[in-house]
């Protein structure tokens, strides 16, 4: 093999070709496995889902074509425009600060003098590991609606606050939930942009420092810039995530989730289309516009995100 | 303000504080509920109504457990949901760098639009095809068995986002036409040098999907139905679907499943942590 660096370059050249080639079957070769899965389980089923969201179907008869009569009945149910509604709400409540205290914390753990670094690291990241059920159980219980739950005793001894109903009250439940969600997946983020902070070069720094640039110059043209495939990605995870909010309301809620307006979700509204009242034609409808939303949202934020970026660069 | 200027060194010192006393404040704020929890899973059920609330351990430890084991199969699920977590993210780990190696580092033609569309796979809310697919799985006759559970998380397009991301970055190209020139195969490539180069990526990826497949409820709950095949999720669930609902009870479940995560997640912590100094040293 070591004479082939010997050759001529018209063997070079043809060795390349190959090489090209090689390349392209591995390229192909390495990306099928996701393809194939996502083929199978993912886009059949979601394709089946969009012929659904024509028919009429219950679930065991026949299916009926229905036309567009399934979004129409979704478009004017005001419980449906509640539910985007609740969504969005409880989606800047949730993710906004999550993103914001995320990229704060990823840069304080990534200071150079800080000591019990994987003390810190490990706690934040810690309540990421609760499963859902777990979180919705503890939370329920700290914010529960008696006047004893710990969320109200701190309101109304530490504060002189009135207690709220956390489980029935059209802001309670959804600051509750909000600071939920914020709880579980601030440590997520922050484990992402720590992850993003520890692979931008150290040589980068090393320059600035040379030129005489300070800490927080720093901060804005190299470690921010350097992190923005980092901070798209979680704007846009974060962002779907939030519209697809669903089992933290229905957990917490418990019985009341799917009787009770407050905190009922977009996809909650759907759930209960398909596996209450039995009507998947409706909810495939619903799945659909949750889509369009979503796609709205994802492209709408990370756009966003995309221009901050830039300006903070050009500057 | 001009104080400070005059004290520079007191000044950075002062921000020291600052920044400790924020993070042990964030330490405190992402610790206390796992606290809460312990204090519950030790305390009977009444204790939830005393005033001021209760903030220290009882004795009930061992009854509350005795309790979750009489209501559930609770090593049967925490195995099951062990099983299906550690298989899951072998696979995807094994998907995710490979995809995320293709998409870093060869050229072929449609690479941007493939890649693209894996992100996209994103936006399908999982709830969609939930229909389909329980209708997939039964005509497989995987249902109520682990890998008709599995397959659906073998669907990580974020990882693939990660791993290429982290590939075209750590990876030098002059690493791998060195190697190709050396006739090394592409696969060759991926074992021998790739991987050794990504294990940090691996660490953080391999706890991300861990965990979300063990916290993972609806689509568990969806699969599987016998009682047998539970995992712990789905078995802790079954927990508040009794006559009188022991808060006791429900949290010593809650505690006894949470703690192997977190002790899995120490054990990886370290390797994660050493492997990113390592990197950043170099």
């Amino acid at each position: 093999m070591n004479s082939i660096s010997k050759k001529e370059s018209i063997f070079k050249r043809k060795k390349f070709r190959s090489e090209e080639q090689k390349d392209r079957i591995s390229g192909y070769l390495y990306i099928a496995p996701f393809f194939i899965i996502f083929t199978l389980i993912g886009l059949y089923p979601a394709l089946f889902s969009i012929y659904l969201a024509f028919q009429k179907w219950n679930g065991l008869g026949p299916m009926t074509f229905n036309g567009l009569e399934n979004f129409k009945m979704v478009l004017t149910d005001p419980l449906f425009w509640k539910s985007v509604y609740n969504t969005i709400v409880m989606g800047i409540m949730g993710t906004a600060p999550q993103l914001i205290v995320g990229l704060i914390l990823a840069y304080l753990l990534n200071m150079a003098f800080l000591r019990l670094k994987s003390f810190f690291r490990v706690t934040i990241f810690m309540p990421y590991l609760t499963s859902m059920v777990a979180v919705a159980l503890i939370f329920s219980v700290l914010f529960s609606n008696h006047d004893s739950s710990l969320a109200n005793y701190v309101l109304t001894h530490l504060f002189g606050l009135d207690p709220v109903t956390w489980g029935a009250s059209e802001w309670g439940t959804k600051i509750a939930i909000s600071i939920m969600v914020f709880w579980r997946w601030v440590g997520y983020n922050t484990i992402i942009y720590l992850a993003g902070i520890q692979s931008i070069p150290n040589d980068l720094y090393e320059a600035a420092t040379i030129d005489g640039a300070n800490k927080v110059q720093q901060l804005f043209y190299i470690t921010i810039p350097m992190m923005k495939p980092f901070i798209i990605l979680t704007v846009f995870t974060s962002t779907v995530g939030a519209m697809q909010l669903f089992s933290e309301p229905t957990v917490f809620l418990g019985r009341d989730a799917f009787t009770r307006d407050e905190a009922m979700t977009i996809v909650m509204y759907l759930y209960r289309d398909a596996f209450r009242l039995q009507s998947f034609g409706t909810a495939s409808a619903t799945a659909i516009i949750l889509l369009v939303i979503i796609t709205v949202f994802a492209v709408l934020n990370t756009r966003l995100t995309q221009g901050f970026g830039k300006k903070k660069r050009g500057v | 303000m001009s104080k400070q200027k005059e004290k520079k060194g007191r000044k950075l010192s002062i921000s020291k504080i600052i920044v400790y006393l924020f993070l042990f404040l964030a330490s405190l704020i992402s610790l206390f509920p796992f606290y809460w929890m312990f204090v519950m899973a030790t305390r009977p059920s009444a204790a939830y109504n005393s005033i001021p609330p209760v903030l220290t351990p009882g004795n009930m430890m061992v009854e509350n457990f005795k309790k979750v084991l009489s209501q559930i199969d609770f090593f049967g699920g925490m195995w099951n949901s062990f099983v299906l977590c550690a298989i899951v993210t072998i696979v995807v780990l094994f998907i995710s760098s490979l995809a995320g190696f293709a998409f870093a580092k060869f050229k072929f033609p449609g690479k941007n639009v493939l890649f693209v569309a894996v992100l996209l796979t994103m936006i399908i809310p999982p709830q969609l095809g939930l229909i389909p697919q329980y209708f997939l799985i039964s005509k497989a006759g995987l249902l109520n068995t682990l890998p008709g559970v599995m397959i659906l998380f073998f669907l990580h397009p974020l990882g693939i986002f990660l791993m290429r991301q982290y590939i075209s970055e750590a990876v030098p190209d002059e690493l791998i036409e060195a190697a190709k020139l050396d006739g090394c195969s592409n696969f060759r490539i991926f074992r021998s040098i790739v991987l050794p180069i990504i294990l940090p990526a691996f660490a953080t990826l391999g706890i991300i999907v861990f965990t979300a497949v063990w916290g993972e409820f609806l689509w568990q709950f969806t699969i599987l139905r016998d009682p047998e095949m539970y995992t712990i999720q789905v078995a802790l669930a079954q927990l508040s679907n009794t006559q009188n609902v022991d808060f006791g009870m429900i949290m010593s479940g809650v505690f006894w499943a949470t703690v192997p995560l977190l002790v899995i997640f120490l054990l990886f912590n370290r390797l994660f942590i050493s492997s990113i100094t390592e990197g950043s040293v170099k």
